[in-house]
């Protein structure tokens, strides 16, 4: 299932000269690739290296460091599923059984259709909400079991 | 925007904006735009309500404001409006129409939208009168409500700035320090360390100093820096140009969470206004006095809220702490001294300076000055962000602002602190709030995180999520938390599957007991507190665990059973439609049973029965 990205370099450089080539901002950097395909392509590394000046080990040291960052594709939709305590105490676990079941993924994992990720996070600060959980950047909240599998349901029907 | 040169022409424009809203008299809706609303589905309804003032020609005659965060998440979304302050709750885009008819154009109430208090049942149509604000004190929080946080015109128009004018040509630094130090406020992020000394050591050391920010709000359960930041980025700037005058530093950084998308935007656009109107950049209000911000994203790891771990992470490298034999006031950021506070911290700051320390010592106790705001969530009725004097009680906070908890179930346990903190049970419930106070039965302040626990958590369940939260977190440089944090959990994970056994408990508090001694940084050290204050609190429930293998809770799966009690089911047969694995049987009217085999313990049942009927067993 493995595919190739196929790389905008245009883009990739107008962010690295966003950042004014800073290596202080390497994770954001970092950051703005990943938003841009849910993961950092490793063909970007040694154009990094090059242009920031920094090794390579600090790239991959950052990179595997912080969560957000991912050097192995993912899905089209990244499924965060709030584990802070809030949602824990209200049934996140139960959230994240029933998409487990529903994908045949498990956490970490990329649906085969590569149309969905699916990830426990830390708190994501919506804990009047809870359970809550990110599609990419939307938050949906009060949820239950039904309600998760509907949104399953409608960003499918979305991608088709 | 023109430049503002001097403080005559701030003042100036704050008048004009005065005025404005003086004669504008325009009917304003506020709809809480914050993270929590919008996750209900703010945006929608927006969409409607300007279509349908258009529809209604009423577009020039009211003013919609998407604000950040009310504090009542619970009831999201919220609708506001002025100048009556009629709260509509839980609005959904079909709600609009009616509301625009009535309301809007009619000046009647709709009576069905109106908030119902929980409590007594009534119908409370304004927003100040509701217990859950009316017993609050929202000194920092207040304007979230009023505010466009995209907008400077409106933080100034409410007085915004005023503070920074005061610092600016009124006050030397070192009166700036010395009315933070008498005002008493100590640091929001969860150290409680008192800010004006702080500022003062940093200010003795030389060197390029920085001013930081921390916005990576990392405890599970505690989002009071993510609303203000969102509802009220500008208080934080203010803050800070004010810390950098008194710490004499030209740049400042805001460490924020990826996470927290809308925080990054407003914080954004904040800066932009303000950078643009000269109140940030060179020459401040034409004082002389130059003072920058940039924003830093971070990645995702909680130990990057420690100080040196978030500093190695602005730099952009992992975020590993140090040692701090050398504090950060004197090396810190880039090996300079650096100044770091929280979100909230530096929130108080422009209010001490505006109302003076005197005054914002008046509010809290003895050590504990000022507000706190909390974010009360889990198994409570009123969830929110609630600001209170330091001092109040756990009891009004959860019961009386709170509302107590849902579905009549019984309150267990309050956590607060984070993973650094604690579970303190129902006997503390009168117990004052404030950093002392919290410490001495085992917990902290933390950043102001409280979650409310029922009869159906469990607690052993509970320590184990917060082990195996830190064992994640952990950054794995010493050996005590790295460990420890893993031993605890093999530990905890047997104890919650019935693989536990006699001794466990003491091993636990031997590991916990090691790593408050020998871990390198204040996450490692604080790291057991979780655990630790759970079993001297809740020890019966370790045992029960332990040696009769059952959850009284009815959450680790392996130690309990569901029953279904013939005397009180009634035969509604909700159970059994609900039922995902079709486990529960029986004929209309007549008790139901469970077929234990097919039960998968997903607590449906449980859950829907209103009669009570279902029992863990």
């Amino acid at each position: 299932m493995e595919t190739k990205t196929s790389i905008d370099w245009k883009r990739v450089d107008s962010i690295i000269e966003k950042y004014n080539r800073d290596k202080e901002s390497l994770l954001m950097i970092l950051q703005d690739i990943s938003d841009m395909y849910n993961y950092v392509p490793p063909e970007v590394i040694p154009v990094l290296v090059k242009k920031l000046g920094v090794r390579e080990s600090l790239i991959y040291s950052v990179a595997t460091f912080y969560k957000t960052i991912s050097l192995k594709p993912r899905g089209k939709y990244i499924l965060s599923v709030c584990t802070g305590t809030a949602c824990h105490v209200r049934g996140a676990e139960k959230i994240m059984d029933a998409l487990h079941s529903e994908l045949n993924i498990a956490e970490g994992e990329t649906s085969e259709d590569r149309l969905f990720t699916l990830l426990g996070v830390r708190c994501i600060g919506c804990c009047a909400s809870g359970p809550v959980m990110n599609v990419n950047h939307d938050t949906h909240g009060g949820l239950d079991r039904s309600s998760a599998l509907k949104l399953i349901e409608e960003y499918r029907q979305q991608a088709s | 925007m023109t430049k503002l040169i001097n403080r005559e022409s701030l003042d100036q424009l704050r008048e004009s904006l005065k005025d404005r809203a003086k004669l504008g008299e325009k009917k304003l809706i506020s709809l809480c735009a914050g993270s929590g609303c919008g996750a209900y589905g703010t945006a929608k309804v927006y969409e409607k309500l300007k279509e349908e003032l258009a529809n209604h020609g009423l577009t020039d005659d009211i003013e919609v404001k998407l604000t950040g965060c009310h504090g009542f998440c619970e009831k999201g979304p919220i609708m506001v409006i002025h100048p009556e302050g009629i709260f509509y709750p839980q609005i959904k885009p079909d709600f609009v129409p009616e509301i625009v008819e009535k309301t809007l154009k009619n000046g009647e109430l709709v009576k069905s939208l109106i908030y119902k208090d929980p409590a007594t049942k009534k119908n409370i149509t304004h927003e100040h009168e509701i217990p859950f604000y009316k017993l609050q004190q929202r000194v920092i929080f207040g304007s979230n409500g009023l505010i466009d946080p995209t907008s400077i015109e409106d933080y100034i128009g409410a007085g915004g700035y005023s503070a920074l004018s005061k610092a600016l040509f009124d006050m030397k630094p070192k009166a700036i320090i010395d009315e933070i130090k008498k005002s008493g406020l100590r640091g929001r992020g969860g150290g409680g360390f008192p800010t004006g000394i702080k500022w003062e050591t940093c200010a003795r050391h030389h060197g390029n100093r920085y001013v930081i920010c921390n916005a990576d709000e990392g405890d599970p359960g505690a989002y009071m820096d993510r609303s203000l930041l969102e509802g009220n980025p500008h208080s934080v700037v203010e803050g800070m140009i004010i810390g950098a005058i008194a710490i004499g530093s030209n740049e400042g950084y805001v460490y924020v969470r990826h996470e927290y998308p809308l925080a990054v935007t407003n914080l954004g656009k904040a800066l932009e206004s303000a950078r643009s109107l000269g109140i940030l950049g060179k020459n401040i209000l034409g004082s002389g006095f130059d003072f920058d911000i940039h924003i830093s994203r971070g990645g995702g790891a909680f130990v990057c809220g420690e100080s040196t771990a978030l500093m190695a992470s602005l730099e952009g490298k992992p975020g590993r702490p140090r040692a701090k034999y050398v504090h950060t006031v004197a090396k810190g950021f880039r090996d300079s001294p650096s100044n770091l506070n929280n979100v909230e911290t530096w929130a108080n700051v422009p209010v001490i300076i505006n109302k003076g320390a005197d005054w914002y010592a008046s509010i809290g106790t003895q050590h504990s000055k000022g507000t706190k705001i909390f974010s009360l969530v889990g198994k409570v009725v009123n969830t929110g962000l609630v600001e209170v004097p330091m001092g109040t009680t756990l009891r009004q906070i959860i019961f009386d602002i709170g509302g107590g908890i849902p579905k009549k179930k019984k309150f267990k346990a309050v956590q607060t602190g984070g993973p650094s903190g604690g579970c303190i049970p129902e006997r503390f419930l009168d117990l004052p709030v404030d950093f002392d106070e919290l410490t001495k039965v085992g917990s902290i302040m933390g950043s102001g995180g409280m979650i409310v626990m029922d009869q159906d958590t469990c607690m052993v369940d509970v320590a184990r999520y917060f082990v195996d939260f830190l064992k994640d977190e952990s950054c794995g440089q010493c050996n005590p938390c790295r460990e420890g944090l893993k031993h605890m959990l093999d530990i905890l994970t047997d104890i919650c599957q019935g693989r536990g056994k006699e001794g466990d408990i003491e091993i636990l508090e031997e590991i916990g007991a090691m790593m408050q001694k020998f871990a390198l940084c204040g996450l490692g050290t604080s790291a057991p507190n979780p655990v630790l204050t759970n079993i001297l609190y809740f020890r019966d429930e370790y045992e029960a665990h332990i040696r009769d293998k059952k959850c009284p809770a009815g959450v680790c799966k392996p130690l309990f059973h569901y029953e279904i009690d013939p005397e009180k089911c009634t035969g509604c047969t909700v159970c059994a439609k609900k039922c995902p694995k079709e486990a529960v049987s029986g004929e209309k009217k007549k008790p139901h049973a469970i077929d234990q085999n097919n039960c998968i313990k997903c607590g449906i049942c449980y859950e829907g029965c209103k009669f009570d009927a279902i029992k863990i067993c």
